[in-house]
């Protein structure tokens, strides 16, 4: 169970595919749009469940629960050894410059 | 069709009018045109109170450095006597990491000034951070609305970071999903709130960054006693573009050329579920620097402030893998590491460069701040992951969504040109059925930069 008052994200479709813009791709027709919000959780709750949350300015959202404590999961990456490369391509350039 | 939806959309130009505290129909002409000078000149913004208002945000006054290893660098691949000196203005010194503090300055101090207790803005970029940071400053409730993830609730690792930042301010983000719809949610935001809409494109959006114009005007005069022969420019929804340009020609820069440059994302479609997260720039890219050059009031005022055919003289793309490459240059060459979307000019005005004098000057206009997420690791690893094919050879072979190639060598990359009469012939296009006046071409001569005479040839 996820406590009240805990900081969280929730996930709410806006519009069915139905509901959506005529000008848009097929493909994009065919999916739901939808949102993520955080805030705090106005009663306690279990995953997925639909609850309602206040976010940082105060206004209210109801949707699925989706995350409780969400931290950021971006970092750098894999590993790119094309990125090596690159760089040894700029300084064999420079290199060659530097000889002339 | 969603009835709320339907409702919200129609209700679009009273929601806007609210929210931005300005009436754009004072500004109307009879027939297609409007009177783009007064409107930006309305406001009550002149240049010495725009640099203190961002002088006290820390914002402006960001160093001029002469890239002198790039330029020795182009210059290995042009002829005796070319390869222009290569300037950058680095923009990431500014508060929250980019040039867009400029734009939000003035939005959030007007909306301060008009009363509104927060401010909103739709953008996926850095603009959002730096709309949160001045909305801190002056104790605004801030609300970003972002472009952020697909069907398969996947996200860009760019964007996830300016939504971390934007919070970092204290700012709610609420993210959405791929789609046009964006704007449905973000006028009921808007309604819902009574916020001040931060517009991109707002009169207080551009005239922003003419301060950055005068900068560099003035900066270069004092350095090598003239103005730049060329100014490059990013060029997305045509904002910075458009200010820059302002700038630069009230400081008396007018013959110095301006330069738009865009990523290349031909074939990707911006509203694609399946294109999103095949692209490595979500900003920066031709997917919105053509459609708003060529229909500017697309945007989410009634009339844009930003109108980049009526400034620009050049109009240039280079490909992913070119950006890239020249981001390392800059890091590896002369010990700066800046975001890869900002370098997009950078790496145009290395192949510029090539074409022009040697005595002449090129100055790039912007950096962006770098970190996790929106770094060219992070970028380059989320392509792979995608499907997306890294490689070396001719990076104008790159087919977007598909590979990114980098150049095999310096002398691979190239600039290539965007014609900007089919530009214009395309912003025409929805007047060929109009009977029009003779005020209407001279205001289309003046949104094209073009004589009538043209204007009317472009037409046929």
């Amino acid at each position: 169970m996820i406590d009240k008052n805990s900081y969280v994200r929730i996930r709410k479709t806006l519009l069915e595919p139905k509901e959506r813009s005529k000008n848009i791709p097929k493909e994009t027709s065919l999916v739901p749009f939808k949102m993520w919000v955080k805030g705090f959780l106005q009663s306690d709750a279990d995953l997925f469940d639909i609850v309602t949350i206040k976010t940082i300015t105060g206004r209210y959202e109801t949707g699925r629960l989706k995350e409780a404590y969400p931290c950021y999961k971006h970092g750098y990456g894999d590993f790119i050894p094309e990125i090596l490369e690159i760089n040894n391509i700029i300084l064999n350039d420079m290199e060659k410059i530097n000889h002339e | 069709m969603n009835n709320e939806y339907q409702e919200f959309m129609s209700k679009r130009n009273d929601i806007i009018l609210k929210s931005v505290g300005l009436d754009y129909s004072k500004y109307e002409f009879k027939g297609i045109g409007f009177d783009y000078e007064l409107m930006m000149n309305d406001q009550g913004y002149n240049l010495e109170k725009i640099i203190k208002i961002q002088s006290e945000n820390m914002i402006g006054h960001t160093p001029l450095v002469e890239l002198k290893n790039i330029t020795k660098y182009a210059r290995k691949f042009a002829k005796p006597g070319y390869g222009a000196r290569i300037f950058l203005k680095d923009e990431a010194a500014n508060l929250s990491g980019s040039f867009k503090a400029r734009r939000a300055a003035l939005s959030v101090h007007q909306a301060k000034k008009l009363g509104f207790k927060g401010v909103i803005a739709a953008t996926s970029g850095n603009y959002g951070a730096a709309v949160a940071a001045l909305a801190a400053k002056e104790g605004l409730k801030c609300i970003i609305v972002q472009e952020s993830f697909d069907s398969k609730n996947i996200s860009q690792p760019e964007i996830l970071e300016k939504a971390r930042k934007c919070e970092a301010y204290g700012a709610e983000v609420v993210q959405l999903s791929v789609g046009p719809e964006l704007f449905y949610y973000f006028l009921k935001l808007i309604d819902e709130t009574g916020y001040f809409n931060a517009s991109l494109y707002s009169p207080y959006g551009i005239k922003g960054i003419e301060t950055l114009g005068h900068e560099i005007a003035n900066e270069i005069m004092n350095k090598v006693g003239k103005f730049p022969e060329a100014v490059i420019i990013t060029n997305a929804g045509g904002g910075n573009l458009t200010g820059t340009a302002r700038g630069l020609k009230d400081a008396g820069a007018i013959d110095t050329l301006i330069i738009g440059a865009s990523v290349n994302l031909y074939g990707l479609h911006m509203a694609s579920d399946d294109d999103f997260n095949k692209k490595s720039f979500t900003t920066g890219h031709t997917g919105f620097g053509i459609p708003f050059s060529i229909f500017p009031d697309r945007s989410d005022v009634p009339r844009s402030a930003a109108r980049p055919l009526r400034y620009m003289d050049k109009y240039v793309m280079v490909n992913q893998g070119s950006v890239f490459f020249m981001t390392e240059a800059l890091a590896i060459l002369e010990g700066m590491e800046r975001g890869p979307a900002g370098n997009t000019s950078l790496a145009a005005a290395f192949s510029l460069s090539q074409t022009m004098k040697d005595t002449d000057i090129i100055v790039v206009q912007e950096t962006e701040y770098t970190g996790a997420g929106k770094h060219i690791l992070p970028q380059l690893s989320f392509a792979r992951k995608n499907n997306v094919e890294l490689k070396f050879g001719n990076p104008n072979k790159e087919i977007p969504g598909k590979n990114i190639v980098f150049p095999k060598d310096g002398s691979y990359l190239k600039h290539q040109d965007i014609d900007l009469n089919e530009l214009r012939k395309s912003y025409l296009k929805r007047y060929k059925k109009i009977e029009l006046t003779d005020k209407d071409y001279d205001y289309l001569s003046k949104e094209l930069m073009v004589s009538i005479k043209k204007v009317k040839e472009l037409m046929i």
